[in-house]
């Protein structure tokens, strides 16, 4: 047989320059029908970090540690998915709190009195972008809504949790709204984008179309983290004055590109983050 | 009615009415699980199993798993119910109905004209006491064959919907991908866009662009933006050229309302569209898209099993003769379905649809928090060519930048249709050849940097 090239024959795209409108994978080439030995590698890599995104475990008392040496008080809780593995097979059990959470959050409203916002960062479906991105998103939040006229519980970090958990925490904590950070779904080319998401009155059966959300948090690809609280500070200003959330409220709030819920996300009812 | 009994040595199962039959006898799902329906154990399941294929098929015409008073997809299966095409397998027990389905006597024609003298429910039954193989030899012995502007279904021919999605809607990116799919021989299907929001000018917009480039390059393919169906019923009434109608279903009157359509919706918005008469083969205007667990996610499943609520989407897809239906397997994630279940719902979905006389394409997929990858993509691929799937998504590179989840790309397209020596529908296959993008055995031609379509995406 004849001896084959150093390099191995494949097809290159004569539309690679058209890579400059768009993200998607276009113009890979081709070794006969089949996608060359660098694109297949490089998707397998994008897939590795988002699973490896997905399955991570947030450590959620050093990452209370961290926001405590920014001089951002924190409580800590867990919800009632006690691994990973069940949180994703289970997602009933990660709205609501573990025992012990639910009676230290408790205690802390029985000792503090109630606050108007709780705010709560969550790993959600990305520890990755909670462990990255939250911290100095949640400077820029806290900065923000400290300058509504209203008073901010300490900020709960909950580990194995679903936006749905912030019911629950705003309820104990007496709080008029909650506001939960957490990691979203993680795509292929975004393993760590942050979602907020808003909710008037919270309490356990609110329905995610009770609920405002501010997602693809993920500069500079997406959202900025001074847009994200500078929205959420207009959206639980807006909340507190009207006294609602959800549907309602975001027909009045300014759109902005790209972070509508898709249409086929939206039908499976399953939010970004959640 | 009287419970469905099964003995066994030690132990005895006993399966309360009809519905909970169905759902102890379905292959395992998380879905099932989590709504508490599944078997409590391996050997209930196989009992289930046993006693259903003891049932005779017309029990499903008594007991209906939704009540036929408060649903209007029960009423939509049993008052269109076709008794004479039902007569010749009237006899027969579920077990005995799969083993005539096996039959080599059994050919394609005959069972297809089963098709309206079914009901989900029986056919649902039947796939829960088969195998992959089982429904990947019934399935291909049916053909389904549809038209618009080609012809979809036919024996030896494997179409791709292209799927250019972008986060903006970006009419340029969008472009980009189109002219990426084409020239890998993708788009017969129907060139569907996701839009990333539901703003009626958006769609508009989406629907001339697509429209102009069929128009210009003379493609013998369909667009669709895939909307939700009043925005298209919106669009139409603006004037924008609308191909075909999409719109998600499933398999009860509450799952429907919570995607906010009803069934008269459907069938204004198909009476709407066929009105404007753009096909040119044919008529059928209507795409619809499913997936095992929406009505579980929407509290709307009634105690009955993911799977058997699947299949009765697929008689609400029935009544408006659609183009294209495809059940978006993996997409609703692992809490619902993870893993290999994902195989065998994609196999039964297919399997299903065909048995009820749909043009059943499949979207092979998974989100990132399913215990899945590309692997299991190429399985279920390669399983459902083999069953005759009639089309699969194209997507650039496999993945979806809008949806953030993954399908299967236009390489894999190509891959399927070499290794099953498969070719694109008639009409589009010439078309490629005479634009030099394949030639005469199926292949690609090397791309050329002067290529016309190349055009498409400057401004």
């Amino acid at each position: 047989m004849k001896r084959v090239g150093r390099r191995a024959p494949t097809a290159s795209d004569p539309w690679a320059h058209l890579r400059e409108f768009t993200s998607a994978r276009i113009a890979l080439g081709r070794a006969g029908s089949s996608l060359p030995t660098r694109a297949l590698l490089e998707f397998q890599l994008a897939h590795a970090r988002a699973r490896d995104a997905v399955h991570r475990v947030l450590d959620v008392d050093d990452f209370a540690a961290r926001l405590a040496a920014e001089g951002l008080s924190c409580l800590t809780v867990h919800s009632a998915a006690a691994d990973r593995d069940t949180f994703i097979a289970r997602p009933d059990l990660g709205r609501v709190l573990d025992e012990a959470s639910a009676a230290r959050l408790d205690a802390w409203r029985e000792q503090n009195g109630a606050r108007d916002v709780a705010l709560i960062v969550a790993d959600g479906l990305s520890a990755t972008a909670v462990e990255s991105r939250a911290p100095e998103l949640l400077r820029h939040v806290v900065g923000q809504l400290g300058a509504l006229p209203c008073t901010l519980a300490p900020i709960v970090v909950a580990g194995q949790g679903r936006v749905a958990l912030s019911d629950e925490i705003g309820q104990r904590l007496g709080a008029r709204i909650a506001a939960i950070v957490l990691g979203e779904r993680p795509g292929l080319s975004s393993p760590d984008s942050l979602g907020i998401y808003l909710t008037y009155a919270p309490r356990p059966g609110r329905s995610n179309a009770e609920r405002n959300c501010i997602s693809n948090v993920r500069p500079p690809e997406g959202l900025s983290y001074e847009v994200a609280a500078h929205r959420l500070r207009h959206l639980a200003n807006e909340a507190m004055r009207r006294g609602l959330s959800g549907v309602s409220l975001k027909d009045e709030a300014p759109l902005l590109a790209g972070i509508d819920a898709p249409s086929r996300v939206a039908w499976r009812g399953d939010a970004p983050g959640d | 009615m009287s419970a469905h009994v099964f003995r066994t040595g030690m132990s005895g199962y006993r399966f309360g009415d009809g519905r909970t039959l169905l759902a102890r006898a379905s292959p395992a799902r998380a879905g099932d699980q989590l709504a508490g329906l599944a078997a409590r154990s391996a050997e209930e399941r196989v009992a289930a199993q046993m006693c259903l294929a003891e049932l005779p098929l017309a029990h499903f015409l008594d007991e209906p798993v939704v009540p036929y008073e408060t649903d209007d997809v029960t009423r939509l299966i049993l008052d269109g119910f076709d008794r004479a095409a039902f007569a010749p397998v009237s006899h027969l027990t579920v077990g005995d109905f799969r083993d005539w389905l096996l039959d080599h006597g059994t050919d394609g024609a005959t069972i297809a004209s089963l098709a309206r003298g079914l009901t989900p429910e029986m056919v649902a039954a039947v796939s829960k006491i088969m195998r992959i193989q089982d429904m990947v030899l019934v399935a291909r012995k049916v053909r389904v064959v549809t038209r618009f502007r080609n012809t979809l279904g036919l024996p030896g021919r494997l179409s791709a919907r292209l799927q250019p999605n972008h986060p903006t809607d970006d009419a340029r990116g969008i472009a980009a991908s189109v002219l990426d799919g084409l020239l890998y021989g993708c788009g017969d299907a129907v060139i569907g866009i996701n839009p990333a929001t539901d703003n009626v000018g958006q769609v508009v917009r989406l629907l001339g662009m697509l429209d102009e480039i069929i128009s210009t390059h003379e493609i013998p393919t369909q667009s669709c933006v895939l909307t939700h169906v009043t925005t298209t019923m919106e669009a139409i009434r603006r004037g924008a050229p609308v191909d075909l109608v999409f719109q998600s279903i499933g398999g009860t009157q509450a799952a429907n309302e919570s995607f906010g359509v009803t069934l008269a919706m459907l069938g204004e918005a198909r009476d709407m569209a066929r009105a404007l008469g753009r096909g040119t083969v044919g008529s059928s205007v209507m795409y619809f898209d499913t997936g095992q667990g929406s009505a579980l996610s929407a509290d709307a499943h009634h105690g009955v099993d993911q799977q058997t609520i699947e299949t009765r989407a697929y008689a609400v897809a029935r009544a408006f003769d659609p183009l294209l239906v495809n059940s978006v397997v993996g997409f609703i994630g692992p809490e619902y379905l993870n893993g290999r279940e994902i195989l065998r719902a994609g196999a039964e979905d297919h399997f299903c649809g065909k048995l009820l006389g749909l043009p059943m394409g499949v979207d092979v997929c998974y989100t990132n928090h399913a215990d899945a990858d590309q692997d299991d993509v190429d399985t279920l691929l390669t399983l459902l060519g083999c069953a005759g799937v009639n089309y699969v998504m194209g997507v650039p590179g496999a993945d979806d930048i809008m949806l953030s989840y993954q399908s299967t790309s236009f390489h894999d397209t190509l891959y399927l249709r070499e290794v099953l020596g498969l070719r694109p529908a008639p009409e589009f296959e010439a078309w490629l050849q005479a634009h030099r993008v394949m030639d005469a055995d199926a292949r690609l031609l090397p791309a050329s940097a002067e290529h016309p379509l190349l055009g498409l995406a400057r401004p």
